[in-house]
């Protein structure tokens, strides 16, 4: 039913990419180049062309996810072969190179080719092991849901400090100031949200008021005691308050860190594709560069 | 002392005015009796510029009055300046609260304001809507006091009151909160009446502070202001005093008095309890009382061409004149083709002689049942439909005969004759065609849609009565017997019962002695069994299938429990006439072990699985029962690249009817908002123009001719239809990608208020991309294979290839 990339249609482009690349290799040590073999020759030349049209070919990936109309086949089974295919590559061009590597733009075209695949392996570590991960961190809930919680949260949470000291409405807002989720890339994957500081304060407040009426308790004469147990009722009623203020605070915490982490897996999930296809257009112009410098020295 | 007048016509709206205006004309004396002080009432309430459509397009219009499809202002000026220049008797203001039949003859009515009219005739034109419930308070009437509101996001910063509490006033006050501050009143101290939801959401707002609520208070009135940023100001009597309010805007939402108790006042006979039912009424629109004539939607006609036409029509059978009904040029047209056709009264005529069915029904009905139909003649060998095609009108044969291929690899066919009729099956089940149909020699057949047949199976006892009898029939044919003749079937169909189930009712209990067998007619079954103290779903009976037949064979009690899936009938077979049925047809009794086995194989393999049963309820929870293709998520793959949106926007003018976020989801399988194609979908239940179809492979669409009225949109249970503007053209990719014009591929297209002037949003809605070719554009376009789309058969096996 549900089929993974890549075990799609009983993983028929790993097949494929395997028998390339037998292919190329029997043919590279079969080939007798009648020198150090290169790219010059007739099997570098069928090895190049074969290349550079997979590069084109895999390139154009991006034009088929974007064609939604009429478009040949599924994009699962595209992507499927999009991904062996583009692992070929890799022995491919270096037997094209035959291993010959130096300072110029044949090798630079290389190195993009070679940071563009690698960039691809990390997309499909992520895709195969974030979405787990998300959908376990979601627990059934959307994001817009979270985040109105988080919302609603903090307006319970400021009504409540509001009836219990200004300094504890203070710190409050505060906390609701500094919870930022999302923003840049970098706020995005390191998945913080600045709910933490709040909540020590709140704890550190809530532990002097015991310390202190526990002070008094024994310190004070019966009196004083007797009249602070009927006083001590607002104070009670505001230790109640705070109790729940610090549930309702490492509540949103919680919520926070998961929508921070559904971000954070969203931007791993998208931001290795800022280096895939940026760079695979710089591979791109550096392959076109390569194939007129090498017709052009001919 | 009353007034007399020749025909009284009560209610202005497009059937009484259009009665009033042929009076006029034709210089009769006439009284038109409104409660408003405007004309129609109905039309008047709809929102501002509101574009009002004149469907059926092909239905002509007959009326001194005009009525073209417009904006609701074109419409009422066109009216009012009709009724002023044909000097309609209208009076406003007079509600009438009784119509009696004077003792002399003729009728006499009493209005609410005290004045008393005679009539000869009365011509009832009063709509279903029934009589608003106004404040009944001083200031009820002033602009900013309205009885209805049609897009809450056309207000915001003001401070609105919105009185009532059931569902219309919750999700009023609820919707306008967002961008308004927001009162609601409450006569009683909770909110008792509205639907769960509804009560949930506004108690939560409620305790948010979002919405202010005054319990246990209703207004005392209302005042204009003429000073001050607010227009007007409330006054409340609470549980603890008076209240002011400074105010933009009152939202009423006190419901309305349905106009059925006063109709029956009237005499006028309905003919069941079903609150849907209409008055039935001769074909020249007079009912059960004699000179009491009905029009327009209480007549079952809510279209406003249709109410108008009877509305001229009605004066006309009045003066004792025959009008050629509006739709004989249309019924003619029709009938051309039946061979042998002189003249449409005779073709009826012929029709209700030929087909015994359709003996029963009024003529009016039988027009009208005409006008929605088809009339085929198809050629010898021609296929009528295919097995397995999703169509699900309904065939009476008029003439010649039809061979139903029964067994196609034996080419075993069954003829059926002038008289009787097919199609029945799909037409209750909601499924599949169950047998290929060819056309025989001279074949004349009415096809006939299925909500047309629908409503004539619920309004006539005998229709229906007939229909069920011969389903039993053909069901066992088919299902068990196909060799067994109607009388040795006899006994079983006699002792035949038609059961209804709610969704989660138990058919039989696992251990109980089972006396009797189930075939399923409409919706679907689960079959259990309690394992481990867990009840553990071992498999899925869609329609057209049977259960229990395991106690009759042998084993004398129940080996599993059966439940309705969702809202199901089926038919109860007795167990004695069946064991005797089995007896009689030794090969029947082999059919049913050899299913039998294959069926115990299937829940052993379904059993030792351990989530496979968890994974069947979590989807048959979500309403996946009633489903015949729903789109799943499988979320260890989906990378949330929203792929599948966009490719939904693009295929379908950029707007996305599924929404993949949205939804429950259950051991990765994630179910998301988008449609499921339901067997019985419920978005064609109240369809005006009949705007919803389904296509052959089994997509549920709306066609061009929606109205926007967003009734499908209300009754999807599901949330995947919404209403949506049409829009704008997207500027090719070059343009795009050249000179940054409009949106990318794959991004969001406009914004959702850029719409040509006067058009009106239309109800959109997953099309199972019926017109694009390689299937469904969220499914192909999906990277990573996590969104496929199944039907409810392939449950078993989905669960079983996931655990």
């Amino acid at each position: 039913m549900h089929d993974s990339i890549l075990t799609y249609a009983k993983s028929r482009y790993l097949w494929i990419a395997l028998a390339l690349t037998l292919a190329s290799l029997i043919a590279y040590i079969a080939h007798d180049p009648g020198g150090p073999p290169n790219g010059g020759t007739w099997l570098g030349y069928t090895l190049g062309t074969i290349g550079a049209a997979l590069i084109v070919w895999l390139m154009l990936f991006g034009v088929r996810k974007r064609n939604y109309r009429n478009s040949p086949g599924t994009l699962r089974g595209w992507l499927s072969a999009h991904i062996y295919l583009g692992t070929s590559l890799i022995l491919v061009v270096l037997l094209h190179s035959g291993f010959q590597f130096g300072w110029n733009i044949h090798t630079l075209a290389f190195v993009l080719m070679l940071v563009v695949i690698f960039s691809g392996f990390f997309g499909v570590y992520v895709y195969l092991r974030y979405p787990n991960l998300m959908t376990r961190n979601r627990d059934s809930a959307t994001r817009t849901a979270m985040l109105d919680e988080v919302a609603e949260i903090d307006q319970n949470a400021l009504a409540l400090a509001d009836g219990i000291d200004p300094k504890i409405h203070a710190v409050v807002l505060r906390s609701i100031q500094n919870t930022r989720l999302g923003g840049g890339v970098w706020t995005q994957l390191r998945a913080r949200d600045g709910s933490d500081i709040a909540l020590d304060s709140l704890h550190a407040s809530l532990a002097e008021r015991d310390k202190r009426s526990e002070m008094k308790t024994t310190e004070m004469p019966t009196m004083f005691a007797m009249v602070d147990f009927l006083a001590g009722r607002a104070t009670d009623k505001q230790g109640e308050a705070m109790r729940s203020l610090i549930d309702l605070i490492s509540r949103k915490k919680g919520l926070a860190t998961k929508v921070a982490r559904d971000m954070q897996y969203q931007a791993m999930m998208e931001i290795w594709l800022y280096i895939h296809v940026p760079l695979s257009f710089a591979l791109l112009a550096a392959l076109i560069a390569h194939i007129v410098s090498s017709f052009f020295y001919w | 002392m009353s007034e007399r007048f020749k025909i009284a016509i009560v209610g202005s709206g497009p059937g009484g005015l259009s009665a009033a205006a042929r009076a006029a004309e034709r210089g009769e004396s006439h009284v038109l009796l409104e409660a408003e002080p405007h004309l129609s009432n109905t039309i008047f309430r709809y929102q501002k510029g509101k574009f009002v459509m004149d469907e059926p397009g092909i239905l002509p219009l007959r009326s001194p009055v005009p009525f073209k499809a417009g904006s609701r202002e074109s419409i009422l000026g066109a009216w009012d300046e009709s009724a002023a220049r044909l000097k309609i008797n209208v009076r406003h203001g007079h509600e009438v609260s009784a119509i009696k039949q004077a003792p002399g003859g003729g009728f006499e009515l009493k209005c609410t304001n005290g004045q008393l009219i005679a009539a000869d005739f009365v011509v009832l034109g009063i709509g279903l809507q029934g009589n608003i419930r106004k404040l009944g308070v001083p200031g009820e009437d002033l602009p900013f006091v309205q009885y209805q509101l049609d897009d809450p996001d056309e207000y915001s910063g003001e401070t609105i009151v919105v009185i009532g509490a059931g569902d219309a006033a919750i999700e009023n006050a609820v919707a306008l909160s967002k961008q308004n501050n927001v009162v609601i009143v409450n006569r009683k101290d909770e909110f008792a009446r509205a639907k769960k939801g509804n009560e949930q959401a506004i108690l939560k707002a409620i305790a948010d502070g979002v919405i202010e609520c005054y319990y246990n208070s209703g207004p005392e009135r209302v005042d204009a202001l003429s000073v001050g940023r607010k227009k007007g100001r409330m006054i409340l009597n609470t549980a603890s005093g008076k209240a002011q309010i400074l105010i933009d805007r009152v939202i009423a939402r006190l419901g309305a008095t349905a106009p059925r108790g006063f109709v029956e006042a009237c005499g006028v006979t309905f003919p069941n309890k079903d609150p849907a039912s209409v008055p039935a009424i001769s074909s020249q629109y007079e009912s059960n009382v004699k000179g009491l004539y009905i029009v327009g939607a209480l007549g079952g006609y809510p279209l406003i061409k249709q109410a108008m036409n009877q509305g001229y029509e009605v004066i006309e059978y009045i003066l004792g004149n025959k009008v050629e009904p509006a739709d004989e040029p249309l019924l003619k047209a029709k009938f051309a083709k039946m061979p042998g056709f002189r003249s449409v009264d005779e073709a009826l005529a012929r029709i209700q002689k030929n087909v015994p069915l359709l003996a029963s029904i009024t003529p009016l009905q039988l027009r009208e049942f005409m006008l929605d139909s088809d009339i085929r003649t198809p050629a010898p060998g021609e296929t009528i439909f295919a097995r397995n095609d999703y169509t699900n009108t309904f065939f009476s044969v008029v003439d010649g005969d039809v061979q139903v291929v029964v067994d196609e690899a034996a080419n075993k066919r069954v003829s059926l004759r002038r008289g009787e009729f097919f199609g029945e099956m799909s037409l209750i089940s909601g499924r599949r065609r169950s047998a290929t149909v060819l056309a025989g020699s001279n074949c004349v057949l009415i096809e006939t849609p299925r909500r047309s047949m629908n409503r004539l199976i619920a309004s006539v006892e005998a229709v229906k009565r007939h229909i069920d009898e011969v389903f039993i029939l053909r069901a066992l044919q088919s299902r068990f017997a196909p060799e067994a003749s109607a009388e040795q079937l006899a006994d079983v169909v006699a002792a035949a019962r038609l059961e209804k189930f709610k969704a989660g009712d138990v058919l039989f209990n696992e251990g109980e002695v089972g006396d009797s067998l189930h075939l399923v007619r409409v919706g679907s079954l689960t079959i259990s069994r309690n394992i481990g103290g867990k009840d553990v779903v071992l498999s899925y009976v869609p329609a057209g299938n049977y259960v229990g037949e395991m106690a009759l064979m042998g084993e004398s009690r129940r080996s599993a429990t059966a439940r309705a899936a969702i809202a199901s009938e089926t038919v109860r077979l007795d167990g004695e006439s069946f064991k005797k049925l089995v007896n009689r047809i030794p090969v029947l009794r082999l059919r049913l072990q050899s299913e039998y086995r294959q069926r115990t194989a299937a829940n052993l393999a379904m059993q030792a699985l351990p989530t496979g049963g968890d994974i069947i309820s979590f989807l048959l929870a979500q309403g996946a029962g009633e489903a015949t293709d729903i789109l799943l998520i499988d979320e260890s793959l989906c990378v949330r690249c929203d792929n599948c949106e966009k490719a939904c926007a693009e295929t379908h003018a950029g707007t996305s009817r599924l929404n993949r976020e949205a939804g429950p989801t259950f051991a990765s399988v994630h179910v998301p908002t988008s449609c499921r194609h339901c067997e019985h979908p419920h978005c064609m239940k109240d369809c005006p123009p009949d705007a919803i179809h389904r296509a052959p492979n089994g997509e549920v669409f709306i066609a061009d001719n929606c109205i926007g009225c967003g009734n499908c949109e209300r009754n999807c249970p599901y949330g995947v239809i919404h209403m949506a503007y049409k829009p704008p053209k997207k500027p090719g990719l070059i343009q795009w990608l050249l000179f940054g014009r409009g949106p990318g591929p794959g991004e969001a297209p406009h914004d959702a208020h850029d719409h040509a002037e006067g058009e009106i949003k239309k109800a959109v809605k997953c099309d199972m991309c019926k017109d694009v070719h390689g299937g469904p554009a969220c499914v192909r376009s999906c990277p990573t294979g996590a969104a496929i789309r199944i039907s409810p058969e392939e449950f078993p096996a989905y669960a079983q290839s996931r655990s």
